[in-house]
């Protein structure tokens, strides 16, 4: 059995840095996942934790909710998992963007947050849980793309 | 965030990691450039160690507005693991992305 690692955290941006700095190392240090992975790795997990610290940050006013991030390593695969109690939402239900050639596509600022980790990741899932929202990531050393 | 000034073009060096923390400051800047009626602007990206949705969206929100105004927004972009954020997002072909400030300087379509 690989390692497990979890960090419970503040859900606040300037958190973000850090976490990733942590996981990459931890992923680095005791996987096999290429560098190019591991930079997967690295964007996948901000992109979970900066959702999971938005929806905090739209739920608590005046202080920060926290955000508990599960990190599962073995040789051939990296597992996290993200979970924030703010809620949740539907993740079958975004609105696609327009196709990035056409005009419109610049009304969208927000919403590749998702997308990117569909495709960075080998599997994403999400469920309801704890009156919030875990997100899975699952990153393989023999990546699809 | 160094700003120059290269044959008419504003262009603006980003270092760094830019994420949910850093990329409010990234689109202040760029908006400001903006405000002074800058209308040709360079953004420098290959200092910057670290990009996610949320520093390609202040990109997309500077090129909607630059647009607006009739200007142009030119990106300067060669390291491979930030290419590849433009790319899977397929934002690429939104952007104009250049390989150097030379070039992006230069008249003419994107290299």
């Amino acid at each position: 059995m690989g390692d497990r690692i979890e960090l419970d955290f503040p859900a606040r941006p300037d958190y973000l840095a850090l976490v990733r700095t942590v996981v990459t190392m931890i992923a680095a240090a005791g996987s096999k996942l290429p560098d190019t992975r591991i930079d997967d790795l690295r964007l996948a997990v901000t992109e979970a934790c900066a959702n999971a610290i938005d929806a905090e940050r739209r739920l608590t006013t005046g202080h920060h909710g926290s955000v508990v991030l599960r990190c599962w390593v073995e040789p051939e695969q990296v597992v996290i998992e993200v979970h924030d109690g703010a809620g949740g939402f539907d993740p079958d239900h975004l609105v696609p963007h327009p196709p990035p050639q056409r005009p419109d596509r610049l009304q969208f600022e927000r919403g590749l947050g998702i997308p990117l980790m569909r495709e960075l990741s080998d599997g994403v899932e999400f469920r309801a849980e704890g009156g919030g929202t875990t997100v899975r990531l699952l990153l393989t050393s023999d990546p699809r793309r | 965030m160094a700003s120059s000034e290269r044959d008419g073009w504003a262009v603006l060096a980003l270092s760094g990691e830019i994420d949910i923390a850093t990329a409010p400051r990234v689109r202040e800047r760029l908006y400001a450039l903006l405000a002074e009626g800058r209308e040709r602007l360079v953004v420098d990206l290959d200092d910057v160690g670290f990009l996610d949705s949320t520093g390609l969206g202040v990109l997309v929100g500077v090129l909607k507005r630059v647009r607006t105004q009739g200007g142009e927004l030119r990106l300067v972009c060669t390291q491979p693991r930030i290419v590849k954020v433009f790319e899977i997002t397929r934002l690429d072909s939104a952007f104009a992305i250049f390989d150097s400030i030379d070039g992006a300087v230069r008249d003419g379509s994107p290299s």
